[in-house]
């Protein structure tokens, strides 16, 4: 199934580059000088796994688009990105939250697929393992410093918590192309992943004073499937406007 | 109160057999995070194999009025600098 395994990486590549993307707002912009070179760093490890599974999409899809046509010439709604890391930046505490959900799952996520039945993608995984192991464990020491820092910043990571709490379901609910995937051991089940994600993350939360959110509040979800918040549009508007005004423009 | 994050010395060996030498000094609320934010601004480059954060307030530090009492003694005497002996060419990072 070529099509449904092209529209898998697609959804590991697009979401990498929409949250890099969104973390490279930052650069320039950072609290301290210090968590402004971490969210390029990050930001730049995203892009980096990013190009991988973009060339991978290309060649599957065997229509000539490389990693850049995939990544600037495409619309909002071909993009199969997860609703949460299209979320603004907000606050530095907002940021923090999707990056910390995001994290913990990609790590999860990019752990099964090191034992993928496609060698390219378990290859992928081992070596992007690394760089988001280091990022799970940055943004969940910095939610812990944050949660059970001063009244202020304290209040401020429950509330972007919460407020982001909604995007997390679509990490865990496959559709036909998941199941597909995982049925021939290319990606594990998704819904496994949920148990310790939560088991995880609630430790983080405990250990930083917070509120875990209620498991079965309502979530959103859409974000796999093209049918994305108005956010995106604005990101991929700046992301995409020197190759869409100029074509083919290199440097 | 201080709003300010502490200040920490942060140290990097290059390599296994080598001592951990100075590479500059970053601001972090606690060790952990220093050592977290010296992975981010000093070791992009594949610089080490280990870091040293130390805060900055724990050094003691000579004062720069005792540099003649600390090093001129030594400008003097000669035969204790080690620039008589030929070092093998074998001999690397002395």
């Amino acid at each position: 199934m070529p099509d449904q395994k092209f529209s898998y990486l697609l959804r590991l590549a697009d979401n990498a580059t929409v949250l890099s993307q969104r973390l490279s707002e930052w650069c320039g912009k950072g609290p301290a000088l210090e968590e402004d070179m971490a969210l390029s760093n990050v930001a730049l490890d995203l892009l980096g796994q990013a190009r991988f599974w973009y060339s991978y999409a290309g060649e599957i899809e065997g229509a000539g688009r490389d990693e850049d046509a995939m990544a600037f010439l495409r619309d909002a709604h071909d993009f199969r990105n997860l609703l949460l890391v299209e979320q603004p930046n907000g606050t530095y505490a907002d940021t923090l939250a999707r990056q910390f959900y995001f994290d913990v799952w990609h790590f999860l996520l990019l752990q099964k697929l090191t034992a993928s039945t496609d060698p390219r993608i378990a290859a992928v995984a081992e070596k992007s393992l690394k760089e988001v192991s280091y990022h799970a464990r940055r943004s969940g020491d910095l939610v812990v410093r944050l949660g059970d820092g001063s009244e202020q910043s304290h209040a401020m990571m429950q509330a972007a918590l919460d407020e982001l709490w909604m995007y997390t379901g679509e990490m865990f609910q496959p559709d036909a192309t998941d199941e597909a995937m995982a049925a021939q051991g290319i990606a594990p089940d998704l819904a496994s992943l949920r148990a310790p994600w939560l088991k995880h993350v609630g430790e983080v939360f405990s250990e930083a004073t917070l509120v875990l959110p209620p498991e079965n509040a309502w979530m959103q979800k859409g974000g796999k499937q093209g049918v994305h918040t108005e956010h995106l549009g604005y990101l991929l508007a700046e992301m995409q406007f020197l190759q869409r005004a100029y074509p083919g423009a290199t440097w | 109160m201080n709003k300010e994050w502490p200040l920490w010395e942060i140290f990097i060996r290059s390599q296994h057999g080598l001592a951990h030498k100075h590479v500059g000094s970053l601001h972090a609320p606690d060790a952990e995070m220093a050592i977290n934010n010296a992975r981010d601004v000093y070791t992009r480059r594949n610089e080490g194999v280990s870091i040293w954060a130390v805060k900055a307030s724990d050094i003691t530090a000579s004062s720069p009025g005792d540099k003649e009492a600390l090093f001129e003694p030594a400008n003097s005497k000669v035969y204790r600098h080690p620039t008589f002996f030929p070092m093998p060419e074998e001999v690397k990072n002395l």
